[in-house]
């Protein structure tokens, strides 16, 4: 297998207060599998994504390597990258509600950011959104376009964000904590919707959570970052069943008796087997 | 009192204080350090430029300019301390009562201040001089009339939002007294966010207020204030235009000092403020649309 | 929408009513009889009691006070509002040129600001932290610290005085409204400036610039929704500006000797003549509450989140 992403040696850190936030951090994304990176928050799981998206606000600075098919993206142009946002690299954030433009129809973005990667019409376009919002399980999806965000929930605008994503069909997509602002039933529905995501794009996927259990249903690799390094690192299984560092164990042992706690209070998950 | 250590740290947040402090001595015992009697004419000295004895020279009327400068300060500020004082105490009482009993004497206290907020300041203000008459006292009376629905509103939100927290809340359960509560409590709680509203409406009412006594409503002659003097200076603006300079400086200066700690003491007080990025936006900006519609 | 901006008037009905009420307590509350003023105003050498009786009915103070404010409203409602104390023309006759050369200032000046706050306001939230945003914030904080009389004064003595370049005062020609425009500019865009530009700020770190930069979208794509979102913010505090500076031009017009409100209100207040305060006070608060309603319907307009309130 290769490689699709490798990120050697990213160092980020502030330009007002010169505090690092992550000193140096090596790791690739393989070709169609799942990365999970996993933290507490603060452990600069996030600011690593928007590095590789080159997202961070202005006064984060950020140097090393980061190789994206054969192109080092921490030294394109600005206009060359913004040509990869979206196409190629998409990020889906945490909070449904407020990525989206308030004073902005559904429709009228999608369509704003289609025109911009494809030569498409206006039909065309409503065309493939509708599609994409219907594979995402959202009803009357040509009712939602005319909607302002605030008219729909947040787990609504998730999905719209991975129908968005399934309509750019890019290599990689980077989900920032997607399931963390949601409630238990629609953490269920969106998590499902992104496994089926990977399996129609097959795509590569980077996948932020501090939920271990979220990330144990849909992660091939897993990162553990705390204070800004990679504490420990490999495939989802052997982190799980074998973690060798302390902070690891650490969080494997809480999330375990979370859910043991959980299991024996709801004697099994009778809930979301019904959904 | 972490905001006045974090205060003492800023450094134009201190020279301010030390600007107003200063300022204010010079106020309460301006007959000491006034060189000259104001009100003294002296008609040998007209426009007569500054010298050793008379520092920023003379008036119209040969009158020692640096004293009337120094005695214009009971009127042009301390009297609007005492005004402002007097219309956040009144907010602050009626502040508290609706924020901390709630119900209908909120509702009661809250229409109030509505209705006396959709007038517009400046025109209320003209009002009730027009109705009492001109005079220092009733320019104060104005603004004292104007100025506590707003402070009444503002001390309000305050008030609600601390009363939310929970150690409030505890305190209430045992059946402490609710003036206890108040003073014990919320008192200590919400004093900042008053500090900060009042210092920040202070450099307006003293503009405002001296803009009325440039107007010839307000402390009727001879007696010395700043914009008293210079609307007198602008009687002989074509051929003395310097007359102009040392009140308006002094105006501008004390304003600006207001103006200066306002600032120091909201950024003491939520220290986010500073870094600029993180802030509840929201709030700041709701409260400087009110300012703007305050003016 | 439609009903939302009927629902708005209809709000603002009864609190014209009771701006008017307050108008008219305020003026009755005053410690002079109106009778007396009337006939000193008039010059009436020696005032007897059956002048003064006589004149109370006259002015029909004798009916009872609610009498009165009805009769009074329906007679301001016809912008009849009585007779000068002092000159006894009617006061609509003074008002109404007045208030249209006060709106004349006011209209210019109010265009002028907002033009200029918000080209500053964004230009200062796109650079935030950079030379220009703190120079410019700097001088806002510095000018709105000075008294705009003050600053009239000595820019009429540097401008017209010392270069003869523009009139000293008056109103005439175009070049009467340069310097009343931009004290008056000066003065208040200083606060407007700092609302567009937290609004935009606010706006800049928003979540939602964050995905469409993720998603590909140009910058300047991008700035336009921001633009077009802090506006609405700014929307009810713009359409605030225009009763503010109509009801505080009072002090530029004094150091310009325009003809406007503000000059005839401060004789009128020097004279004690109070029909033209009352109509003054009323018209001005009316004014007020009417631009409130109005800066409500184009914020509900602009900001579909809203609509719903009320």
């Amino acid at each position: 297998m290769t490689s699709l992403l490798e990120v050697r040696n990213l160092k980020i850190w502030d330009s007002r207060t010169e505090k690092i936030i992550v000193p140096a951090s090596t790791f690739q994304l393989t070709k169609g599998s799942c990365l999970a990176i996993v933290g507490e928050s603060g452990s600069g799981k996030s600011v690593t994504c928007k590095a590789i998206m080159r997202l961070n606000n202005s006064s984060l600075q950020q140097t090393g390597e980061i190789w994206f098919k054969g192109e080092n993206l921490n030294t394109l142009s600005e206009k060359q990258m913004r040509k990869k946002r979206g196409k190629q690299l998409c990020l889906i954030i945490q909070n449904g509600m407020s990525a989206f433009d308030p004073s902005c129809l559904i429709g009228v973005f999608a369509r704003e950011v289609l025109t911009q990667h494809f030569d498409w019409g206006r039909k065309k376009i409503e065309e493939e959104m509708i599609n994409a919002m219907e594979s995402v399980l959202l009803q009357e999806p040509s009712k939602i376009m005319r909607k302002y965000p605030h008219q729909l929930s947040g787990g609504m605008l998730q999905r719209i964000m991975i129908a968005l994503a399934i309509v750019l069909k890019p290599e990689i997509i980077i989900a920032d904590e997607p399931t963390t602002a949601l409630d238990v039933i629609s953490q269920y529905e969106v998590l499902e919707q992104f496994k089926k995501l990977r399996e129609t794009l097959g795509c590569s996927m980077i996948f932020v959570s501090h939920d271990l259990g979220v990330v144990k249903k849909i992660a091939d690799e897993v990162l553990v970052m705390k204070d800004g390094e990679i504490v420990e690192r490999g495939s989802t299984k052997a982190v799980f069943l074998a973690p060798k560092h302390e902070y690891t164990r650490f969080l494997v042992s809480t999330r375990l008796a979370v859910s043991e706690h959980f299991n024996h209070v709801m004697k099994g998950d009778a809930v979301l087997a019904e959904r | 009192m972490k905001m006045l250590l974090n205060l003492r740290q800023d450094k134009i947040g201190f020279l301010s204080s030390i600007v107003i402090f200063v300022t204010i001595m010079l106020g309460v015992f301006a007959p000491f350090f006034a060189p000259h009697d104001p009100n003294q004419v002296n008609m040998s000295l007209r426009y007569a430029p500054s010298s050793m004895e008379y520092l920023l020279g003379n008036d119209h009327l040969g009158r020692c300019i640096l004293s009337r400068l120094i005695i214009g300060i009971r009127p042009s500020v301390l009297w609007v301390l005492a005004a402002l004082g007097v219309s956040v105490l009144i907010g602050a009482a009626l502040g508290f009562l609706a924020g901390y009993f709630r119900g209908k004497i909120d509702t009661v206290i809250m229409r109030m201040c509505d209705t006396m907020l959709s007038f517009p300041g400046y025109v209320m203000a003209l009002a009730i001089i027009g109705v009492l008459g001109v005079g220092l006292q009733n320019i104060l009376i104005a603004f004292i009339l104007i100025k506590w629905a707003w402070f009444a509103r503002i001390i309000r939100t305050s008030v609600l939002q601390y009363a939310e927290l929970d150690y409030v809340k505890f305190a209430k359960a045992p059946g402490i007294k609710d003036l206890q509560i108040i003073y014990k409590h919320l008192f200590p709680l919400t004093f900042s966010d008053i500090a900060v509203i009042a210092s920040s409406s202070m450099g307006s009412m003293i503009l405002q207020i001296s803009g009325f006594s440039f107007l010839g409503l307000g402390i009727q002659a001879p007696n010395a204030e700043w914009g008293m003097m210079l609307n007198e200076a602008r009687e002989v603006m074509f051929t003395r235009p310097e007359l102009m300079l040392a009140p308006g400086l002094a105006i501008v200066i004390v304003v600006s000092a207001f103006n200066f700690l306002s600032d120091s003491l909201q950024v003491a007080l939520n220290p986010a403020l500073s870094t600029g990025q993180k802030r509840s936006k929201q709030e700041s900006l709701s409260t400087e649309k009110k300012e703007v519609l305050m003016k | 929408m439609a009903i939302y901006m009927i629902n708005r008037i209809l709000l603002a009905i009864p609190m014209l009513l009771v701006v008017s009420f307050l108008t008219f307590i305020l003026i009755n509350l005053s410690p002079l009889d109106p009778a007396e003023v009337v006939l000193q105003a008039q010059g009436v050498p020696v005032i007897t009691s059956e002048l003064l009786a006589q004149t109370r009915q006259e002015l029909g103070m004798d009916k009872p006070f609610l009498m009165q404010y009805v009769d009074w409203i329906i007679a301001c409602l016809q912008f009849d509002f009585g007779h000068s104390y002092v000159t006894g023309q009617p006061v609509w006759s003074l008002l109404a040129p007045a208030f249209v050369n006060t709106l004349k200032l006011t209209v210019i000046s109010s265009f002028v600001i907002i033009i200029l706050s918000v080209l500053l306001g964004v230009l200062c939230a796109l650079n935030e932290g950079k030379l220009l945003d703190q120079s410019l914030r700097g001088i806002s904080f510095f000018l709105t610290s000075m008294p705009s009389y003050w600053l009239a004064a000595l820019m009429v003595w540097y401008f017209s005085v010392k270069l003869d370049l523009l009139p000293t005062s008056g109103m005439g020609s175009l070049q009467h409204y340069i310097l009343p425009v931009i004290i008056i500019t000066v003065s208040y865009s200083g606060i407007y400036f700092r609302v567009v530009r937290s609004s935009m700020l606010n706006n800049l770190h928003q979540d939602y610039v964050l995905y469409s930069r993720a998603c590909g979208l140009p910058e300047r794509r991008i700035i336009l929704h921001i633009v077009r979102n802090s506006l609405q913010v700014s929307v009810s505090v713009f359409c605030m500006a225009v009763p503010i500076i109509l009801g505080s031009t009072v002090v530029i017009e004094n150091v310009f000797a325009w003809p406007g409100l503000g000059s005839l209100s401060v004789r009128a207040i020097l004279g004690r003549d109070f029909p033209i305060i009352q109509a003054y006070v009323l018209i001005l608060a009316a004014a007020f509450v009417l631009f409130n309603a109005l800066s409500d319907i184009i914020n509900a307009w602009m900001n579909p989140k809203l609509r719903n309130d009320l």
